[in-house]
């Protein structure tokens, strides 16, 4: 490939070869991650993660609407990501990218796999129940845009206030302010993402790393289980390293739950 | 305009959240909120938080659209999906942020220097992330910062603020509240060197004399806004200076 040729390619595979990364970190170690919740208070939740230089905001709104036909008893969940254009000089306004769908599908996945939102405390009466959307912002691209965006839907969702409905006749208004309660929760999900860069998995690649990396993997698991994978790009994992990075995943979520609930307030 | 009984905007002198009828609301702008871009700035006015980021200059694609004279600019104006109290909007541009992206797109190819740049496209995003009123001014006046910091020269640093009309009273700077149930909305962009107006859009009913009065107050309030967009272009450099008086 053309890559071969690239100068930060050539630097980053020399740097692999020594068991180094450019930013110092080992091969499975996370940048620096901070969540703030409740950043955009016209939101029902909403939460900014930095993982790095990547800079991701989460939006819930919570509306309502009519049930899916087959869950006439639960409510509706709606995840979309937005590559901005202003997030990177390679985003470019329009529809959404296949990157950006599967993006956001990925972290649909996992939020719904592991049951964070308690969908049948959404229920409001025959025909209508709540939706909850979650807005995926990219603010600043700069590679693990899965983690980060599940981070940031994770406490969203976990720090989301909860609208009331009053029926007044056969009109249902919705109340969004003053004395709510939070939106039910079940579980926490995070994701762990690695790439393969030059035969070497790593964890969390960041945004050099993801352009000469030709494999990568998403595992969204809670306490016990795995929850939602997704495999990327056109290289591969062995049975073997799959195995070791379940492992990692399992091992790095511990310590990212605790950021969802100390961000949360909990 | 907004549904349900008109709330009163104007009491005793005094506007719902308490301002007078020439006070701005509070406006903090961060200088270099995004990191990928050339330039970039955040700002919060009120209860409005918006992001401005500009890339370029940049060869201009497709080719058909270069101007071998000067640069064009590209503008896109969007509110998020989550950033208002009400249901949750849809992606996308719609009618009005096309038409906003126009005019803001307009302001700056009067501010920016364009012909020294032939052939090239000036990338400018606004995204707003809570709306409270206010938001093509909050905008464009982060977007000056953000164009100042990309290093792009430009002939002024234009800022922009509106200005409505409750009953028979001028107010400036109008929130969200304010906007949907005000008898006038005017918002208004001037290029602080020549006070031109380089924006100006209106709808309502407003007198000739309120116009040129509304013109005053957006003047004496641009004194303000002018100082703290100066003062966040500053700000990254004089860090920097700090560093190293050490």
């Amino acid at each position: 490939m053309q890559q071969e040729n690239n100068v930060m390619g050539d630097f980053l595979k020399d740097l692999m070869q020594k068991g180094k990364r450019e930013d110092g970190r080992t091969a499975m170690d996370y940048r620096n991650i901070a969540i703030r919740t409740n950043v955009m208070p016209n939101a029902e939740g909403s939460a900014e993660v930095t993982m790095g230089h990547t800079k991701v905001l989460a939006g819930v709104k919570v509306g309502l609407g009519a049930p899916m036909r087959d869950k006439p008893n639960e409510g509706n969940l709606m995840t979309a990501a937005e590559l901005l254009p202003l997030a990177s000089r390679y985003y470019e306004p329009g529809p959404p990218s296949p990157d950006a769908v599967e993006l956001a599908r990925v972290i649909d996945r996992g939020i719904r796999a592991a049951n964070v939102i308690d969908m049948e405390a959404l229920f409001v009466e025959p025909e209508k129940v709540w939706e909850v959307f979650i807005d995926i912002y990219i603010l600043n691209y700069h590679g693990n845009l899965f983690d980060a965006g599940t981070l940031a839907a994770t406490a969203a969702l976990k720090s989301a206030r909860m609208p009331k409905a009053e029926k007044v006749g056969e009109e249902i208004t919705v109340i969004r302010e003053g004395n709510l309660g939070k939106l039910k929760t079940k579980n926490v999900v995070t994701s762990c993402t690695f790439g393969k860069l030059f035969g070497t998995p790593i964890l969390d690649p960041d945004g050099n790393e993801e352009s000469f990396m030709d494999a990568r993997v998403t595992i969204a698991n809670d306490e016990n289980v795995v929850r939602a994978m997704q495999k990327g790009l056109g290289g591969s994992f062995s049975t073997k390293e799959l195995d070791e990075l379940l492992d990692v995943a399992f091992e790095k979520s511990k310590g990212m739950r605790n950021m969802i609930s100390n961000a949360a307030g909990e | 305009m907004g549904g349900g009984e008109k709330p009163e905007l104007f009491k005793d002198g005094k506007r719902l959240d308490g301002r007078g009828p020439e006070d701005l609301r509070e406006i903090k702008i961060i200088p270099d909120y995004i990191k990928n871009a050339d330039g970039s700035a955040y700002i919060e006015w009120g209860n409005n938080k918006i992001i401005a980021a500009v890339y370029g200059p940049q060869e201009a694609l497709p080719k058909h659209v270069q101007d071998p004279q000067r640069a064009i600019i590209k503008c896109r104006y969007q509110m998020a999906p989550f950033s208002s109290l009400e249901e949750h909007g849809r992606t996308g541009p719609n009618r009005r942020a096309t038409e906003i992206s126009k005019v803001t797109k307009e302001v700056f190819e009067n501010a920016v220097l364009l012909d020294y740049f032939p052939g090239s496209e000036i990338n400018l995003y606004i995204e707003v992330l809570q709306g409270d009123g206010g938001t093509r001014a909050a905008g464009i006046t982060v977007a000056s910062v953000a164009m100042a910091l990309s290093g792009i020269p430009m002939r002024d640093l234009p800022y922009s603020v509106s200005v409505g009309k409750v009953g028979d009273k001028l107010i400036l700077d109008l929130n969200k509240i304010e906007d949907n149930y005000s008898d006038a909305d005017m918002p208004i962009a001037m290029s602080p060197k020549s006070n031109d107006i380089v924006l100006l859009q209106m709808d309502g009913n407003l007198t000739k004399e309120e116009i040129k009065q509304g013109l005053i107050m957006v003047q004496k309030a641009g004194e303000t806004i002018s100082r703290i967009q100066r003062e966040a272009i500053k700000a990254p450099y004089e860090r920097i200076a700090e560093r190293y008086k050490k």
